[in-house]
This record gives structure tokens, C-alpha cells and sequence, in this order.
């Protein structure tokens, strides 16, 4: 169940700052340990400089969900980019097609409890995680 | 405000160029604006302004929206175009004097009137001249705050802690092209001092992502390419995990957790080593006559 949500934009450099702050405060909120508000921070820089470089740019969704007992922070990247045509080798460490480290996919993935990556060629991706208290 | 309304539009065309050669005569600044923008911002603003006057003389009221929405723009635009508050300011209040003008020829015969009319219309702009010089400091202070923020991301000196051992202690975000500047500026001090070791504590930096990190790795090669070792220092727990499970290797650099142990490497580095000094009570507790 979402308790509240809101959208911000992911344009520029300084909005990939801007979300992660959103981020920090969605988890701070919940009261995340500082080493699981960091997680998740570093997963939501990773994700949103894939939108704003690889995707052309898009948004973030921040949800405040709930399952049964446990409350949890739901971020959810959109973009129109050109999408990804192969999520499994995208998905590998070290995959790169922009002169990264090719760890933001790969390492985001573990940095959170649960992840999901939708995308389809020419149309944009999706990217939902989820980091439980 | 009826009468005033059927004054604007009536004489909107004499209004106007009244109004560009008052601004001509004393508060242009064709340095930064062009005559065809100003004209038309002008029109735009006259034309709102004789709109809205026909339902209220109340600026803050709904009639004036649409006016006050477009002062907004005109402030932010101008600023960015590097007038001051007050110089827009004035671009409002410059309309006063061709719309009294106006007034006078159309209300000669009503001098009652005519007094309550000028004064009623001037209290107006005197007014929404006051909001525009709100909404422009209000725009500039934006910028302060976005320029405050740019340059602690600038503040990255690079200190030398001991002859041959440069530190650079990191503060705020490192994703931007700045980032470049502050890694150069370490490498061309490491040449310029002749330095042997470069310390990077990190202790006051947020966020350390996979683009952060490869930032570093690849500023710590470049040192050593350049003949200086390069540790890291300042890496918090909570940000040591995340890297762990982000997958970035490290091993290849030498870390420590506190830009004082570090520094005390260095030093070991470089064949020095840090001695207690003789207790100062020994000193200070010696009788004056021994
Ligand atoms: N939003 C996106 N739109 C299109 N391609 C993407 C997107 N996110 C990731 N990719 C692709 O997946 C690859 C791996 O991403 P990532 O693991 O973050 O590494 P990096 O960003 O360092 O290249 C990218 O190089 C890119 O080709
Ligand atoms: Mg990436």
C-alpha cells in the first residue's frame, strides 16, 4: 500500500543531487540506520545519473509503501531514452556502453532489497527499488 | 477604477511611447536590453495593467493575476539580464508620469475627479512596483543560495601537512565537472611542490557512488603515473559497505579511516617517526634553584 508519493524531475546534474536528498529524507523519515540511508542513497545517485546520461533524462517517483508491518522507501526511475536492448549483459559488473565503471545497475541491485527493470527499445526504462526498514 | 481604464485604452498608443521616452530619458539601459524587448514588454504590461484596472483597483486582487504573474517573469527575466531591483523598479514607476499625463487631457473639466483618479492609479503601480522589487530580491536570493552551494563544492584546497605530503580534504558532492578541476589542482600541486605523497580524505563528502569513485581511482593513477603515492583517508563505515556492495575495488589503494592515520603513514613513508616528547612535568616541576 503507498502512503504518499511525489515526482521530481531528473534533468540536469544538480537535479541527480536534488533526488538524492529526496532520498536521504524518505529514509531519515523512517528511520533507516545511517548505513541503510546510505544504501539507498547510493543506489538512487547511481540510478537517477542513468536517466539523466543514458536515458536522456525522466523522473523519480518516491513512495512511502507499506507491507504488513514493514514500511519501506519505493523509488521508481522512468525516462522515454532508448531504452536497453539487452537487460541481462546491462545487468552484468563492469558492462559499460558510456566509459563508466558499468556498477550502477549491478550494484544498485544489491544495495537494495528489491529491484526491477523494465525496458523496451526505442521507448524508455523503468527502473522500481525498494529498501524495506 | 472605470475611468482609468477607458483613459489606458483609449490612449494606449500615446501611453506607451510616453512611457519609452520617459525610460529613454532617464532609466534605459540599452546595454542590457534590446529596444524591440522592452517595447514589447512594455505593450504586454500596459495592456494587462489597463485590463485588469477595469474590474479593481486592488493589485493583490484576482482581476490582477494575470499582471502580477507577468511582473514575476519581467523580475526574473531581468535579473538574469543584470538589472537591479530598484532599476525595475523604476521601469514601473516610469509609467506613472505618461498615464498622469493622460489623465490630465482626458479629466481636465473634473478636477475632484481628476485627483482621486491620479492618486488611485499611482497607489496601484506604486504598488505592484513594490511586489516586482519583492519578487527580484526574492529571485536573487535564490541565486545566492545556488551560488553558496557551488562554491562549497569549490572549497577543495589543497594543503601541505608536511614537506613532501599534500592532503586534499573533499567537502559536498563530487559529480559535477568540478570534480575535474579539484583532481587537476591536486595533480599540478603534487608537480609544483614536488611531492611525494597526496592524501584524498573524503570524510566530508555525502555520497560516494560508482562515478565518484572513478573519479578517485583514476586521479590516484594518474599520481602515481606522476611518481606519488596517493592514499585515501576518511572513508566512514556506512560509506566503506556501500562501496563493498557496490562492487568497486579498492584493493589497489592504500586506505585508512582517518586523515591522521594517514598523515602518520606518510610520515613513516618518508623515514620519519612521531616521539613522545620528555613529559612537560618534568619540566615545570624542576625547583627553580636545582
Ligand atoms: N536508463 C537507461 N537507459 C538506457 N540505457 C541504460 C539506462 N541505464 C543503464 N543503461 C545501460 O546499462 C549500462 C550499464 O549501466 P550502469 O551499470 O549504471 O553502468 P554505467 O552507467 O557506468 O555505464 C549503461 O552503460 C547503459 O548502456
Ligand atoms: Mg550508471
Amino acid at each position: 500500500m503507498v502512503l504518499k508519493s511525489d515526482v521530481h524531475p531528473i534533468k540536469s546534474a544538480d537535479d541527480v543531487v536534488r533526488v538524492r536528498q529526496v532520498a536521504r529524507q524518505w529514509a531519515a523519515e523512517l528511520k533507516f540506520s545511517l548505513v541503510d540511508q546510505t544504501k539507498l542513497v547510493t543506489a538512487t545517485s547511481e540510478l537517477a545519473r542513468n536517466t539523466l546520461e543514458h536515458g536522456k533524462g525522466g523522473t523519480m517517483r518516491v513512495e512511502q509503501v507499506e507491507n504488513g508491518p514493514r514500511r519501506g522507501v519505493r523509488l521508481t526511475f522512468e525516462d522515454n531514452g532508448p531504452g536497453i536492448p539487452n537487460i541481462e549483459r546491462a545487468l552484468q559488473d563492469g558492462y559499460t556502453t558510456g566509459g563508466g565503471l558499468g556498477l550502477g545497475l549491478s550494484g544498485s541491485k544489491r544495495l537494495v532489497n528489491e529491484f526491477e527493470i523494465k525496458s523496451e527499445a526505442g521507448r524508455g526504462t523503468t527502473v522500481t527499488i525498494i529498501r524495506w526498514k | 477604477m472605470s475611468s482609468v481604464h477607458e483613459v489606458l485604452q483609449k490612449n494606449e498608443g500615446a501611453i506607451l511611447s510616453g512611457w519609452l521616452a520617459e525610460m529613454a530619458a532617464s532609466t534605459r539601459r540599452s546595454d542590457l536590453m534590446g529596444d524591440t524587448e522592452l517595447r514589447q514588454q512594455a505593450a504586454e504590461l500596459l495592456r494587462l495593467f489597463a485590463h485588469a484596472a477595469r474590474n479593481s483597483s486592488d493589485t493583490t486582487s484576482e482581476a490582477f493575476s494575470a499582471t502580477r504573474e507577468y511582473l514575476r517573469e519581467i523580475a526574473k527575466s531581468r535579473l538574469d539580464q543584470g538589472f537591479t531591483p530598484s532599476e525595475t523598479a523604476m521601469f514601473i514607476l516610469s509609467l506613472k508620469q505618461p498615464v498622469f499625463n493622460s489623465m490630465r487631457d482626458e479629466l481636465e473639466s473634473d478636477p475632484t475627479q481628476l485627483v482621486a483618479e491620479i492618486w488611485t492609479v499611482g497607489n496601484a503601480l506604486d504598488k505592484l512596483a513594490i511586489q516586482t522589487v519583492d519578487s527580484a530580491v526574492e529571485f536573487r536570493d535564490q541565486v545566492i543560495v545556488r551560488q553558496q552551494q557551488e562554491m562549497l563544492e569549490l572549497s577543495t584546497p589543497v594543503v601541505k601537512l608536511w614537506d613532501g605530503v599534500l592532503a586534499l580534504p573533499l567537502i559536498g558532492t563530487l559529480d559535477s565537472a568540478r570534480t575535474q578541476v579539484v583532481m587537476e589542482s591536486l595533480l599540478s600541486a603534487i608537480v609544483e611542490t614536488n611531492s611525494q605523497i597526496a592524501i584524498i580524505d573524503i570524510t566530508g563528502v555525502p555520497t560516494v557512488d560508482t562515478l565518484v569513485a572513478q573519479h578517485l581511482i583514476k586521479t590516484i593513477t594518474a599520481a602515481r603515473l606522476m611518481g606519488a603515492e596517493c592514499y585515501l583517508s576518511g572513508i566512514r563505515p556506512a560509506i566503506a559497505q556501500t562501496i563493498v556492495h557496490l562492487g568497486i575495488d579498492l584493493a589497489d589503494i592504500q586506505t585508512k579511516a582517518k586523515l591522521a592515520d594517514a598523515f602518520g603513514l606518510a610520515l613513516s613513508r618518508l623515514g620519519k617517526s612521531i616521539v613522545t616528547a620528555k613529559p612537560a612535568t618534568n619540566i615545570t616541576s624542576k625547583p627553580k634553584d636545582a
